[in-house]
C-alpha cells in the first residue's frame, strides 16, 4: 500500500504546507513517514514518494543518502546517537561511549544481539552544556537525554525492553 | 540583569500564550500590522544595529529592505538548524520563551511583505518542532495567523519544516536547497535570496535568536536596544559557554562583557582550577586564541575585538580549552567534524577535508613525521579561499591557528 493510501490525512496535510510549484519540499516530511513504519527507507517506499512528488527515484536516494537521519538499512530499533564532537569530548563523552559500549558488548556502530539499539557516534546535537548526552532515535520520535552515565543508560535501555514485551 | 531573550528565567511559563501576553507579548506585532508601514518596522530594526546571531554579524535591518519589491511573493525563513559545534542557544529560545521568537518571525514577515514563513529545523529538534506547530495553532485561533489579521488586508502562515541531519543546512543557501527537498549544497552567490531565494523568490532568513530580539526592540524602541552592548555591536548576545568550565550553559550578556567575566563570573572558572590555555569564540570553526597573556582575558566580546585577536565571534559559542588539552588531539576532533559534514560539492573542501583528517589522525596518534604537519598547514592553506561557502574556509580556522599558535603540541607529537 503506498503512502498516500495509508495515511491520507497526514499525507495531504504535509503537502498542504507547500505551494503546488513547490511540492518537492514535500520529499524530506514524506521519508520520515516512511522510515517510522519500516525503521528505514526501503526501495518501495523511494519508488511510491517519487511517484508521488513526480521525481525520479534517483532523486529521492540522492536525498535519503546525504542526511544522517534517514537510514537505507534496518539495524536496531532505537538508536542510541552520542555526541562525541569536541565540547562534548571535552566534558567526557568518548569515555561516556566506550563504557557504554563494553556494557552492551558491542562496537561503536554496532546493534544489541536482540537488536534492539545500535549505539553511533554523532556530530554535535546542540547540548554541549550537558554532556555525556546521546538522542534517542525510535520508530517515531527522537529524544534527547542529557547529563546521562551509563547506569542511567541501561535503565532506559531496559524501560525499552519492557515495552517491547 | 533582567534578560530580553532568555525571559523565561524571570518569568517561568512565558511559554504559555496567556502568560505571553499578560507580559506584554504580541502587542508589538499588533502596532506593527494595525499602525506602521513595513518601511517604518524595518527603519526601527535599522536604527536599533541589530545584527544577524547566527554567525556573520549582517545588519538585520539592512538585510529586510533587500527584499526585491519587483518580485512577489516573498518568503520568510527562520534558521533553526543549530549545528554548530558549542552553539545551543536557539534551543533553549525555542523550548522556552517560542512566542517571543515566533512575534519576531511574524513581525519580520509584515515587514518584508512575506504571507508564508517556514522555519527550518534541524532534524534532532523533532520534539520542538512539535512543540512550536501547536503554539502556532494557538496563535491561528487566536486569530494572531491566518488570512486578514486584525481586520487588515493582511494574511501571514508558519510552517515548521524538519531537516534531517546536516551541518550544512545552516548555510542559508543549503538550508534552501534542502527546504526545496534538494541535498543541502549551497548555491552559487549571485543571486543572494533577498533577490532569488526559495522557489526563485526573493527570501529572507535569519537566525532564530535574531528574530528573537525584535519584539522587544519594536516595543521598547531602538535608543533602549543601543544603551546595551558596544557601538560595534549594540544589544545582548547570547553566549554558549562550553568546555572545561565549572557551569557551562547558555549566559544572555551585553556585548562587550570580557571572556574573564563569562568565564570566571558567570562561568565558575576552570574545571579542577586549571587555566585557561585557549578560547574558540565561535565553536568548532573558530581560529583558536592562543592565552599566554593573562590579559587578554579582559578582552571585551563583540565582532571587532574579538577580530583583534584574529579569531571570529561568530555565533559566540564560546569553548574553553584548558591546559590539560593537546591541540593536535583538538584539531583532529574538529577535522573530522568538517570532514563528516562537507556536502561534497566544492572539491577543495571535499578531498581537503578528507586529506587533512587523515593526516591529523596520523598526527595524534604518533604515526606522523614531521614532514607530515608541513602537510597538513599546506593542505589546508590550499583550501582556504576556493570554496562557495563558508565550511571550507571553517574547517582549516582551528587547524591553521594551532599550527601557529600552539606548534609546540604538533613538535612533540610526531616522530623526530
Amino acid at each position: 500500500m503506498s503512502l498516500a493510501e495509508k495515511y491520507p490525512q497526514e499525507v495531504q496535510q504535509i503537502l498542504s504546507k507547500y505551494p503546488p510549484h513547490g511540492k518537492r519540499s514535500a520529499l524530506m516530511p514524506l521519508l520520515f513517514i516512511a522510515q517510522r513504519d519500516e525503521g528505514y527507507i526501503s526501495k518501495a517506499a523511494m519508488q511510491d514518494i517519487a511517484a508521488l512528488l513526480d521525481i525520479t527515484e534517483t532523486e529521492v536516494a540522492g536525498v535519503v543518502g546525504f542526511y544522517t537521519l534517514y537510514h537505507e538499512e534496518k539495524e536496531g530499533k532505537y538508536r542510541i546517537q552520542v555526541c562525541t564532537d569536541l565540547p562534548c569530548a571535552l566534558r567526557g563523552a568518548e569515555g561516556f561511549m566506550g563504557d557504554l559500549c563494553d556494557h552492551l558488548k558491542i562496537k561503536a556502530g554496532e546493534t544489541t544481539e536482540d537488536g534492539l539499539v545500535t549505539v553511533e557516534a554523532v556530530m554535535c546535537l546542540a547540548a554541549c552544556d550537558r554532556a555525556p548526552m546521546f538522542q534517542l532515535q525510535g520508530p517515531d520520535a527522537i529524544e534527547y537525554h542529557e547529563h546521562m552515565t551509563v547506569e542511567k543508560t541501561m535503565e532506559l535501555i531496559g524501560e525499552l525492553k519492557q515495552s517491547e514485551e | 540583569m533582567t534578560h530580553v531573550l532568555l525571559r523565561h528565567r524571570e518569568i517561568p511559563d512565558i511559554g504559555k500564550l496567556s502568560v505571553y501576553q499578560n507580559n506584554g507579548g504580541l502587542a508589538a506585532f499588533k502596532n506593527a500590522v494595525t499602525k506602521m508601514k513595513p518601511g517604518e518596522v524595518i527603519d526601527v530594526v535599522k536604527n536599533s544595529g541589530l545584527r544577524g546571531r547566527g554567525g556573520a554579524g549582517f545588519p538585520t535591518g539592512m538585510k529586510w529592505s533587500f527584499a526585491d519589491a519587483k518580485s512577489w511573493p516573498h518568503y520568510m525563513v527562520a534558521n533553526a538548524d543549530e549545528s554548530e559545534p558549542g552553539t545551543f542557544k536557539d534551543r533553549e529560545v525555542m523550548e522556552n520563551n517560542p512566542f517571543q521568537f515566533l512575534e519576531g518571525v511574524m513581525i519580520g514577515s509584515y515587514a518584508v511583505g512575506a504571507n508564508i514563513a517556514y522555519i527550518y529545523l534541524r532534524g534532532e529538534f523533532w520534539q520542538i518542532a512539535e512543540s512550536l506547530d501547536r503554539k502556532i495553532s494557538e496563535l491561528e485561533a487566536e486569530g494572531y495567523l491566518g488570512d486578514k489579521i486584525f481586520g487588515t488586508d493582511y494574511s501571514l502562515r508558519i510552517y515548521t519544516h524538519l531537516g534531517a541531519g546536516a551541518y550544512i543546512c545552516g548555510e542559508e543557501t543549503a538550508l534552501l536547497e534542502s527546504l526545496e527537498g534538494r541535498r543541502g549544497q549551497p548555491r552559487v552567490r549571485p543571486p543572494f535570496p533577498p533577490s532569488e531565494g526559495l522557489y526563485g523568490k526573493p527570501t529572507i532568513i535569519n537566525n532564530v535568536e535574531t528574530f528573537t530580539n525584535v519584539p522587544m526592540i519594536m516595543a521598547n524602541g531602538a535608543e533602549w536596544y543601543k544603551s546595551m552592548g558596544t557601538a560595534d555591536a549594540p544589544g545582548v548576545k547570547i553566549f554558549s559557554l562550553s568546555g572545561r568550565v565549572r557551569k557551562p550553559g547558555n549566559y544572555e550578556l551585553p556585548f562587550g562583557t570580557t571572556f574573564r567575566d563569562l568565564i570566571y563570573k558567570y562561568g565558575g572558572g576552570v574545571q579542577d582550577s586549571r587555566s585557561v590555555r585557549a578560547i574558540m569564540p565561535a565553536g568548532a570553526s573558530s581560529s583558536l586564541i592562543l592565552v599566554d597573556d593573562d590579559s587578554i582575558l579582559d578582552t571585551p566580546m563583540d565582532y571587532l575585538e574579538v577580530r583583534k585577536l584574529k579569531s571570529e565571534l561568530g555565533s559566540a559559542s564560546v569553548i574553553i580549552v584548558d591546559d590539560t588539552v593537546s591541540m593536535d588531539w583538538l584539531i583532529n576532533k574538529t577535522v573530522h567534524f568538517f570532514r563528516h559534514e562537507s556536502c561534497g560539492k566544492c572539491t577543495p573542501c571535499r578531498e581537503g577535508t578528507f586529506w587533512m583528517s587523515h593526516l591529523t589522525e596520523r598526527i595524534h596518534t604518533g604515526q606522523a613525521v614531521r614532514a607530515d604537519v608541513d602537510l597538513l598547514l599546506n593542505v589546508a592553506k590550499q583550501m582556504q579561499g576556493k570554496c562557495l561557502c563558508a565550511l571550507g574556509e571553517f574547517s582549516t580556522m582551528a587547524v591553521v591557528s594551532s599550527l601557529e599558535r600552539f606548534r609546540e603540541d604538533f613538535d612533540k607529537a610526531v616522530q623526530a
